[in-house]
């Protein structure tokens, strides 16, 4: 049977980690849809259309969509499930805010954040802030699962495949978006940086975390991320948080400055192919995974580092 | 308005758990357990909305072995006027818990739950939702901010998502999962925690709440991811330069 992905997007832009989902897809095997749900969004689907692997794509368009809430887009995926033998979407914000609702309505289990493939029920995720790994069969009849970006390479370009309207569902009405108040930014995306610049409590203010971190991550072409202490002090937005409870990301180079190395943190960065760390206790946590450590003083180390790659 | 609060027993975020050697699971022996930092979270915002007169009571409720009524004495410590313990030996799944927690908001009728946005063992983040589209509710998940309006008819959620942060409304009943920084948790007094061993805590079972538990997820096995092995100091940053370029080639 085939396989339903559902598209992450903001009805302008395809988001990379559906290209992911879109590969783990393509590893379980059989058709696969891509369904594209929003409002005024066709450029996105014509996106989908021409990823690799896909057999067609399903798009709905409707205004009640538009802010992708979880009550409407899940009750829209439910009505499309049947002949579906697996539900995929990413692993994000958005992905965890819909898609239990469809799991619970399908009655089934979710299968979060897969890291591997083993079979068509048989699937991989990390638990326990990534100290373990769970090989999890599933009973039921459709599976739903969400997919670790990290895990999966993005699915590259092939020719169009047709692109076919769907009827939208009822608007619910259970919930409406009041504002959004989205971080402006330059820089590459995180969980799809190449290369990402990291600071901790040892900023010190949000001032530092900008003026020490940002010709860094500029003569690097970085993304900026920071671990948890950083974010609730207010040094960076919530956003940028990298690990257990906020991004998982995995560069080919991680640059932790000033951060400790907690489990929590390390869950969302210890799979990066490279990791530097600048921190100026020898003993700090970070060090056990970094592949080249550099103890000293970030108000130091830092610029020095930036004035040598510039 | 009533709320309900569930609240999960998982082992010590501290804790750095060992997998089992025959990879069947986590060794949990003699390992410290606490309640799940967001159900912590979770707990704190009821407790202010009933001290700040939004509120009239705060139930909290765990599924799981016996021994998860420690947990609900410490909700009752911090500040929950009474407990329910859904006591059961099966592996509970999200979908179960769910189910279990939808039976016990059709005896309760609470305005509002609050469950975590994750259990960090097995970090599904998963139950809020599921038990919101069980109840057929509105559901804002990730909260980092509550406003309940004036006739406690709708709420305002601020909500971390990936680019920033997200303002919605929903109509009340609902269910509101946590993110850490919704507020700071307070800790239990020595007074508190002795008022709370008298507080009212009654215990259920799935069966006479009329739900199959079985779960739908079969774990074949549990192992350690592969280790990173620590790598090198470097003396400076010439030295760190001349490695990612020459030897790491990320640079
Ligand atoms: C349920 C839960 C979930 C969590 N989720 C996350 C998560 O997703 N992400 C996350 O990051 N954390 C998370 N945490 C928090 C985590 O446990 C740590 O508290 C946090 O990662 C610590 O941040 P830090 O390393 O910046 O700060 P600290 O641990 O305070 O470390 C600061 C480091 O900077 C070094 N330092 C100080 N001054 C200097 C200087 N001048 N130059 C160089 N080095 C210096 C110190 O030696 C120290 O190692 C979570 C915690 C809980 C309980
Ligand atoms: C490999 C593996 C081994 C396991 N081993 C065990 C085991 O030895 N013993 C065992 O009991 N379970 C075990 N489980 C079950 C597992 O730990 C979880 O209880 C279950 O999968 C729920 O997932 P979660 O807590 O991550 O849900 P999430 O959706 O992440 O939880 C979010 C929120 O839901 C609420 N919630 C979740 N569970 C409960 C609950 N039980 N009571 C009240 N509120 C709750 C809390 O508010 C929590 O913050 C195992 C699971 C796996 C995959």
């Amino acid at each position: 049977m085939p396989i339903l992905v559902i598209a992450e997007h903001d009805n302008a832009v395809l988001k990379p980690a559906t290209r992911n989902a879109i590969s783990a897809a393509t590893q379980i095997g059989g058709d696969i849809d891509v369904l594209v749900a929003g409002s005024a969004c066709a450029a996105v689907a014509e996106a989908a259309a021409r990823i690799a692997g896909v057999t067609r794509v399903r798009l709905v368009d409707a205004a009640h969509y538009a802010d992708h809430g979880a009550e409407n887009l899940a009750a829209l995926v439910v009505a499309n499930a049947p002949g579906y033998s697996h539900v995929l979407a990413p692993a994000t914000a958005a992905g965890k805010n819909f898609l239990p609702r469809v799991a619970a309505l399908l009655d089934v289990a979710q299968i979060s954040d897969i890291v591997a493939v083993v079979s068509t029920d048989t699937f991989v995720r990390p638990i326990y802030a990534g100290n373990a790994l769970a090989t999890v069969q599933s009973v039921d009849p459709v599976k739903v699962i969400s997919v670790r970006g990290t895990a999966f390479e993005a699915a590259g370009e092939a020719s169009p495949v047709s692109v076919e309207a769907l009827a939208a569902g009822p608007d619910l009405g259970l919930s409406r978006l009041v504002g959004r108040e989205l971080t402006q930014s330059a820089r590459p995306e995180l969980t799809a940086a190449r290369v990402i610049v990291s600071g901790g409590r040892a900023l010190g203010s949000s001032d530092n975390f900008h003026s020490v971190l940002e010709p860094l991550a500029d003569a690097l072409g970085a993304a900026v991320g920071a671990s948890r202490a950083a974010v609730d002090a207010g040094y960076a937005p919530n956003d940028y948080q990298v690990g257990q409870t906020g991004k998982i990301v995995a560069p080919d180079l991680y640059v932790a400055v000033g951060i400790s190395g907690a489990i929590q943190h390390l869950a969302g960065m210890k799979d990066s192919k490279v990791i530097v760390a600048i921190n100026k206790d020898p003993e700090a946590p970070i060090f056990q995974v970094a592949d080249y450590g550099l103890v000293g003083d970030l108000f130091d180390v830092a610029p020095a580092l930036a004035a040598a790659l510039r | 308005m009533k709320i309900l609060v569930p609240v999960k027993r998982v082992v010590d975020y501290n804790v750095k758990v060992r997998v089992k050697s025959d990879g069947s699971g986590i060794d949990l022996a003699n390992v410290k357990m606490s309640m799940n930092p967001f159900d912590e979270v979770a707990i704190e915002e009821a407790v202010r909305l009933k001290e700040a007169g939004i509120a009239t009571e705060v139930v909290a409720v765990s599924a799981g072995l016996a021994n998860s009524q420690e947990t609900l004495r410490t909700a009752l410590a911090l500040g929950a006027d009474r407990a329910i313990l859904i006591e059961t030996d099966v592996e509970l799944q999200p979908l179960a818990v769910a189910k279990l927690l939808k039976a016990v908001c059709e005896k309760e009728s609470p305005q509002l739950v609050i469950p975590g946005k994750q259990a960090i063992d097995d970090d599904s983040n998963q139950t809020g939702q599921m038990l919101a589209a069980l109840l057929g509710w509105p559901q804002a998940t990730f909260a980092s901010k509550l406003v309940v309006n004036a006739d406690k008819t709708a709420a305002a959620v601020t909500r971390e998502i990936d680019g920033g942060l997200e303002t919605i409304e929903i109509a009340l009943p609902a269910v509101m999962t946590t993110d850490l920084r919704l507020n700071e948790p307070r800790y239990a007094t020595l007074p508190n925690i002795m008022k709370a061993k008298k507080k009212p805590l009654e215990t259920t079972t799935p069966a006479a709440l009329g739900v199959d538990v079985a779960p739908r997820l079969k774990t074949l096995k549990v192992a350690e991811p592969a280790r990173r092995s620590g790598g090198v100091k470097v003396a400076d940053v010439a030295e760190l330069v001349e490695k990612l370029k020459n030897e790491a080639k990320v640079i």
